[in-house]
């Protein structure tokens, strides 16, 4: 009786195992719908984010909107295809690219060894950066040994903090506050009149006081967003990195920048 | 979980400095804060005989105010509300203004009770004999009243030192900021705020024996000894 429950079991057991590595093989071997697949089909397919303001988030219209979504939309446009928008999370944006449900994940995507491991990127499309930034009328300094004599706010225990610390001049002040919150407040309360923080961050902090917009003055990290799509992709790829030097070329880009992050794309990224 | 003090070392000079930082700031704001209250409460004293002035009113407000709101929010107000009207203000200098106006208030109230318990008799056998307002203040009020109350402002200004752990928050050096600091760096929390709270103990039980020693000197006279 005992030996046929377990036996029983072990069969059960093994049929789920087959199941779970037949699913895997074929999410695996699922293949990645290619340039031409896409025009026939007539939908370009994205990942985009929600939970990412500027890049991404919901508007009070319940429609997707920000920078990767204007993205999106331009890429369907030159393409003549129309465009499906699949709302991603920072974690499931990768698996949803490499069992093709999408074609394209634009979210606010950074490129790393591990990532580039298992899927492909285009050229950068969006700015994203650590940087000191100033009351709108701070002027924009060289190389660290500019940052000399200035305070600086910063949240204590971030990646700017730790890079700031590294980078900045012995006389340099910096003031480490308690969250993003606090040293926001020191910024716009004039406590500080520089602050080391994200674009992202910044570009907030425009949206909301636009006489105290933060300006770049000095970069302390770049890493830049990428396009993510299926291994082996060429066609594909080659397409969407002819639309992205296309975009920075006629201004679109540009523009796409201005509205979300309310300041100007940076060298690299404008041509 | 295995402690690694060594992981501290490097971090020695960050210790002293926030260690010198709170040192300072309780011994300004301890001296500063005491000497306001015996200011308010004299002011308020003076009223207290005949009807309420308008002073005494303001002082009254400001005891009130500061008693019934949490520090962290006055020093808030200080350091973010100072410069939004145009008052510029750095992060020390708002520190050490919140604690002074903290520990006054405080103080007065409890110099208040010390106060009020003298006998009215006394204040004014001592008018009668030919003492000034101030002197009879000074010698006949004050000193009894503060070694009657003195267990208590020695609490407070414990109180006020532990206190100062919050001015952290607005990035001022001290022992509590170098604490959250060298944990943003090494995350050996558990090390670091041991480390810490027995250098606040330290601080505290060190406080108080100094207070009680001065107290002994300053208030011989309750031991029968001469002043």
């Amino acid at each position: 009786m005992f030996a046929c429950v377990k036996n029983r079991f072990s069969r059960q057991l093994v049929l789920a195992l087959c199941c779970t590595v037949v699913a895997g093989l074929a999410a695996l071997s699922a293949q990645a719908s290619d340039l031409e697949t896409i025009e026939q089909r007539g939908t370009l397919r994205v990942a985009v984010p929600q939970d990412f303001p500027p890049f991404g988030s919901v508007g009070t219209d319940l429609q997707p909107q920000g920078y990767d979504i204007d993205m999106a939309h331009y890429l369907a446009d030159q393409m003549d295809v129309d465009l499906k928008l699949v709302t991603v999370t920072s974690a499931n944006r990768i698996p949803f690219l490499q069992t093709d449900k999408v074609d394209l994940v634009i979210s606010s995507l950074g490129k790393n060894p591990e990532r580039a491991a298992v899927i492909d990127f285009t050229e950068a499309y969006a700015p994203f950066f650590l940087g000191v930034f100033g009351t709108p009328d701070a002027a924009p300094v060289d190389d660290a040994a500019g940052l000399a004599g200035k305070t600086i706010g910063v949240t204590r225990g971030s990646v700017e903090d730790m890079e700031l610390s590294d980078l900045a001049p012995s006389d340099t002040t910096v003031q480490r506050f308690e969250d993003n919150a606090t040293t926001i407040s020191a910024f716009l309360s004039g406590q500080v009149d520089y602050i080391a923080t994200g674009n992202v961050v910044a570009a907030q902090i425009a949206e909301r006081n636009a006489e105290r917009a933060p300006t770049m003055v000095f970069r302390i990290k770049n890493s830049p967003c990428y396009i993510g799509l299926a291994k082996d992709n060429e066609a594909l790829k080659t397409r969407v990195n002819a639309l992205i030097e296309q975009a920075k070329q006629d201004g679109t880009l540009e523009s796409m920048s201005q509205k979300w992050f309310h300041t100007a794309l940076p060298d690299d990224l404008s041509s | 979980m295995t402690l690694d003090f060594s992981t501290l070392l490097p971090y020695t000079d960050q210790i002293l400095h926030g260690l010198m930082t709170t040192l300072w700031l309780t011994a300004v704001t301890t001296m500063a804060g005491i000497a306001l209250a015996i200011v308010v409460a004299y002011l308020r004293d003076g009223a207290s005989k005949g009807r309420p002035t308008l002073v005494s009113r303001l002082l009254g407000g400001y005891v009130e105010v500061i008693r019934n709101t949490p520090f962290i929010v006055q020093l808030f107000f200080l350091f973010f509300g100072l410069p939004a009207l145009g008052i510029p203000i750095s992060a020390t200098v708002a520190a050490l203004l919140a604690m002074i106006l903290n520990l006054g208030a405080y103080t007065a109230e409890i110099l208040r009770a010390g106060i009020d318990s003298t006998q009215r008799g006394q204040h004014e056998a001592a008018r009668a004999l030919g003492l000034s307002r101030l002197q009879s203040f000074r010698h006949v009020v004050l000193v009894p009243a503060f070694s009657r109350v003195y267990p208590s402002l020695i609490s407070q200004c414990i109180i006020v030192m532990l206190g100062s752990a919050v001015v952290s928050q607005i990035s001022v050096f001290d022992l509590t900021y170098a604490a959250n600091f060298i944990q943003s760096r090494n995350f050996r929390g558990f090390e670091v705020y041991l480390v810490v709270t027995l250098i606040y103990l330290l601080l505290a039980v060190g406080l108080r024996l100094a207070f009680e020693f001065v107290g002994r000197r300053l208030f011989a006279f309750r031991q029968g000894g001469s002043a």
